[in-house]
């Protein structure tokens, strides 16, 4: 049974959460242009093309490259479901020697952003990868941290939380209250 | 011999001169009555169901000597009883071939060993099936052999088969053909059409067989020699035979139980099951056989039983042999595959074949009082599955697997001995 | 999609689906690190009981790209000429712990027979004249994406030359171009046709001359030697004199026209002209465009990504 999801952000508070984070990304990277920004294959490349805009906007005209990529063909789960490609993988530059910015919705468990690293791998050997979330929901199963956060949300196992421009919003199931 | 006597209670007895509800008893091997009301030591009970004189397969392999693994003439025998049959040919395609007086009295000794059936051993037509040197016809005919086959091969020289049937004519022999120009089926797999297009594999024309049969029946014409057609399969066969009887040649023919109810499709899924010499064939073709077994055209169903090892069935569609056994549900399928009257069953599976093998003083007899007592005792309606592991053939190869059938053979009794009955084989 | 042994088993959708993954796998392929832990741990025997070294290889790379572990079972250094059976040949690679068999043989329907066998996927690598499944997979990949094209072949007329009959590279491909709507015409002599082909919803031309300015697509059959050792042509000459791709038809060819080949090619029997002459030709991409191809294949047999849909908002 569907429960109502509940809004913890509008549609304001991800746009302002997406300038804060691009004013961090350019204030920790001295060397600005040798950012990279990555999204993640779905639902991080959206973030991804805003935080663009958003540092040529606060920056007067700097274009940082834009990639995405698949994680796919990196999960470690096939066994537990079915795996499900989405759009390709698209890196416009080679990585080597470049700063990363690897751009999520959601981090949970850690295991996509695990995927992303060894994705981004083939890619060429990037000097720093560094992770940018709209949501940081907690349960991490790997080593693995958020440098920019768009909001620290505590959630239950089970529940859904969604982005997107309108808004983060929480479903719990009601056999996990 | 049984010297305790037998009745068979309450069937109906099916005789050329016709039907009648009857009970018929056995004693000495002979029928001794036929009436109403008889008392015996062992009654069997046939109620609802045909007395007819016991089935004459014109067509089976039993594989021995050469091919134990496959099938004995024992358990060949036992199979053939369980399907009503009190006499069967046995194929000359054995290793050593029956091209020589003393492989075919083996064969005949190892049937009476078994004592389920009659085995009548056929000899070859060439030695060893080689299709170029002519076996001693009259030295076999002396040993009590009647048809001569290649069977499996067809005779593809035409002079020498001209020279067989001069040869053999005086004899009072019967050449059954194989028609097949192996020219015509190098390689082939099944019937070439519409399906073995579409799967990829080498097809078996009709006009294979056909060529052939019209080949012989110029020579019948021209010899005045008898002769007999193996497993028609087409449509152009069939009309054929049927011009060649209204010419009033002395030819006649047989079909077998698959070639009426199966058809090429069902090598779709390339089991080799299916895989049979002359291949299953179309729709229409089955029409056509159908219609020449109702009308006459053709005289007998044979079942041209081809039992296989496992093993040897396991292989590509291409290299696996072609055959599928046929003696336990011959009844069954034909009368569930063809709208055919009890008469036109005893006549196609009795009594025309035993004429045609040779036997017919006393086999394929009326069933009436001193006649030998080979019966069968069958139905029409008994609806049962075929099941290969069921079936008492040494091999599995069934095509019938899972199927559906209808009509069963209840009792067998031969020379006077009950070998069957209620659908079990008593040795 | 357990097995792969038939393009009949494929539904449109699911070759649309193929195809789309073969993008992915395509942009893989031109990486630096041409290679994706996919299908770590999965084990892929190529059993060929026939030589095709570049199918053998072609799959081989497919699955080495995924990082599947790769055997190899070749009939002409093994067990199968000392007499095993095929049955017992599958039953033992299958008790090493196989994933996944791709299979070449010379008889029609041994990849299907082969599935009673094993619990393991089975690809059909060649079977006879039966199928060739990937074959026409990564032919129609290399059309439709040719052309710009996703899921059809509406409107685009497709030549096939050679020897049809003896080849199932023609089997599988007619099932899947005129299912994909293009207009299919088979250039060869009878000799060369399967029996029955009107039933084949395709049409036919007695020589090359009559499709080589009309078509989309020249599709041209390696003819075999062995054939005119069977009479089933009076001889090479001949033939190439109706049935060859000469400088002189190449002029012929519509701008946009393909011309392909599954290869090996005969240089001067059905090839008269040098493909690298032809601007047109896509043989070397057929090549590459199969191991794209094979990598969507094993992924969606192995990766249990049946449709390889493009979903959104997939959950991490």
């Amino acid at each position: 049974m569907q429960n109502p999801s509940t809004e913890i952000l509008g549609a304001d508070d991800v746009s302002r959460a997406i300038t804060r984070i691009a004013h961090e990304i350019i204030e920790r990277n001295s060397d600005l242009n040798s950012v990279v920004i990555v999204g993640m294959q779905t639902g991080g490349t959206w973030i991804a093309e805003r935080l663009c805009e958003a540092i040529e906007r606060i920056t007067n005209g700097t274009v940082l490259p834009l990639g995405a990529v698949d994680i796919s063909m990196y999960r470690d789960d096939f066994s537990l479901r079915p795996i499900v490609l989405s759009a390709p993988t698209d890196i416009p530059v080679d990585l080597t020697e470049r700063r990363v910015v690897l751009v999520d919705d959601v981090l949970f468990t850690g295991r996509t952003v695990r995927a992303a690293l060894e994705a981004l791998n083939d890619h060429g050997r990037p000097r720093a990868v560094q992770l940018a979330v709209m949501v940081d929901r907690g349960h991490r199963e790997l080593p693995i941290r958020p440098d920019y956060v768009g909001k620290n949300i505590p959630t239950h196992p089970t529940d859904e939380v969604s982005v997107s421009v309108n808004g983060v919003f929480v479903t719990t199931h009601a056999e996990s209250v | 011999m049984s010297s305790s006597s037998i009745v068979i209670r309450g069937g109906t007895v099916v005789n050329p001169s016709g039907n009648e509800v009857a009970d018929v008893r056995i004693v000495n091997g002979l029928i001794d009555a036929v009436g109403t009301g008889l008392q015996g030591d062992v009654i069997l009970d046939a109620a609802g169901a045909y007395v007819s004189s016991g089935f004459v397969d014109l067509h089976t392999h039993l594989r021995e000597p050469g091919k134990e693994e496959a099938e004995t003439i024992e358990t060949g025998s036992r199979a053939a009883a369980l399907g009503g049959y009190t006499a069967v040919v046995a194929m000359p395609n054995t290793d050593p071939a029956q091209d020589s007086v003393m492989v075919v009295r083996f064969v005949r000794e190892r049937g009476e060993a078994a004592g389920l059936c009659e085995v009548i051993p056929s000899g070859c037509i060439t030695m060893g099936r080689n299709g170029a040197n002519l076996v001693p016809y009259a030295s076999l005919a002396a040993e009590g052999v009647h048809i001569f086959t290649d069977d499996g091969n067809g005779v593809q020289d035409p002079l020498l088969m001209r020279r067989a049937l001069e040869y053999a004519a005086p004899l009072n022999v019967t050449l059954a053909q194989h028609c097949e120009v192996s020219r015509l089926t190098e390689g082939a797999v099944m019937h070439e059409g519409a399906c073995c297009s579409s799967m990829g594999v080498p097809g078996w024309p009709a006009i294979a067989e056909e060529l052939m049969l019209h080949r012989d029946i110029e020579l019948v014409r021209l010899t005045g020699a008898r002769m007999h057609f193996l497993h028609l399969s087409t449509k152009g066969s069939v009309e054929l035979v049927r011009q060649a009887k209204a010419d009033g040649l002395p030819v006649t023919a047989e079909v077998t139980p698959h070639h009426l109810a199966l058809q090429d499709e069902l090598l779709r899924g390339f089991d080799p099951l299916f895989k049979v010499n002359p291949p299953l064939r179309t729709a229409e073709d089955i029409e056509a056989l159908k219609a020449g077994l109702i009308d006459g055209t053709i005289d007998a169903v044979a079942t041209d039983h081809a039992p296989h090892a496992a093993h040897t069935k396991e292989q590509p569609l291409d290299a696996a042999p072609p055959g599928m056994l046929g003696l336990e549900t011959a009844l069954a399928v034909l009368n569930t595959a063809v709208n055919v009257d009890v008469r036109r069953i005893a006549e196609v599976m009795s009594w025309n074949p035993a004429q045609i093998a040779g036997v017919g003083d006393h086999q394929g007899r009326p069933i009436a009082v001193g006649e030998p007592a080979n019966i069968a005792v069958w139905d029409t309606t008994s609806v049962w599955t075929v099941s290969r592991d069921e079936l008492a053939s040494r091999s599995k190869n069934t095509p019938y697997h899972g199927m559906e059938v209808r009509g069963r053979v209840r009792h067998t009794i031969f020379r006077g001995e009950l070998v069957v009955q209620e659908g079990k084989a008593l040795k | 999609m357990k097995h792969l042994l038939s393009t009949h088993d494929l539904s449109i959708d699911n070759i649309v689906a193929i195809l789309d993954t073969a993008d992915h796998m395509t942009e893989i392929n031109a990486r630096p690190v041409a290679k994706v832990p996919a299908l770590r741990g999965r084990t892929v025997a190529s059993v060929f009981f026939e030589d095709s070294t570049r199918t053998r290889l072609s799959f081989e790379s497919a699955a080495k790209r995924l990082s599947a572990d790769t055997m190899t079972f070749s009939a002409a250094s093994s067990s199968v000429n000392k007499g095993e059976s095929l049955r017992d040949t599958i039953e033992t690679l299958s008790a090493m712990g196989v994933d996944a068999f791709v299979v070449r043989h010379k008889s029609s329907g041994v990849p299907a027979a082969i599935t009673q066998w094993t619990g393991a996927s089975v690809i059909n690598a060649g079977d006879g004249w039966h199928q060739h499944p990937t074959q026409a997979l990564l032919d129609t990949y290399t059309i439709t994406r040719s052309f710009g094209l996703k899921d059809s072949l509406q409107g685009r007329s497709i030549a096939i030359v050679g020897d049809i009959k003896h080849s199932r590279v023609a089997r599988s491909d007619i099932d899947v171009f005129t299912r994909l709507g293009a207009e299919v015409i088979l250039v060869a002599p009878p000799t060369l046709l399967p029996h029955n082909i009107a039933t084949w919803g395709v049409k036919t031309a007695s020589s090359i001359d009559e499709v080589v300015g009309k078509v989309d697509v020249l599709y041209m059959l390696r003819m075999q030697f062995e054939r005119m050792d069977s009479g089933v042509i009076p001889g090479l000459a001949e033939y190439s004199s109706r049935f060859a791709l000469t400088p002189a038809r190449a002029r012929l060819l519509s701008p946009h026209a393909l011309v392909m080949h599954p290869g090996p090619m005969n240089r001067g029997i059905e090839m008269v002209v040098d493909p690298s002459d032809l601007p047109g030709s896509r043989i070397l991409q057929q090549v590459a465009n199969g191991v794209s191809v094979r990598m969507a294949v094993l992924f969606t047999i192995l990766g249990g990504g049946a449709t390889a849909t493009l979903q959104q908002g997939v959950d991490a």
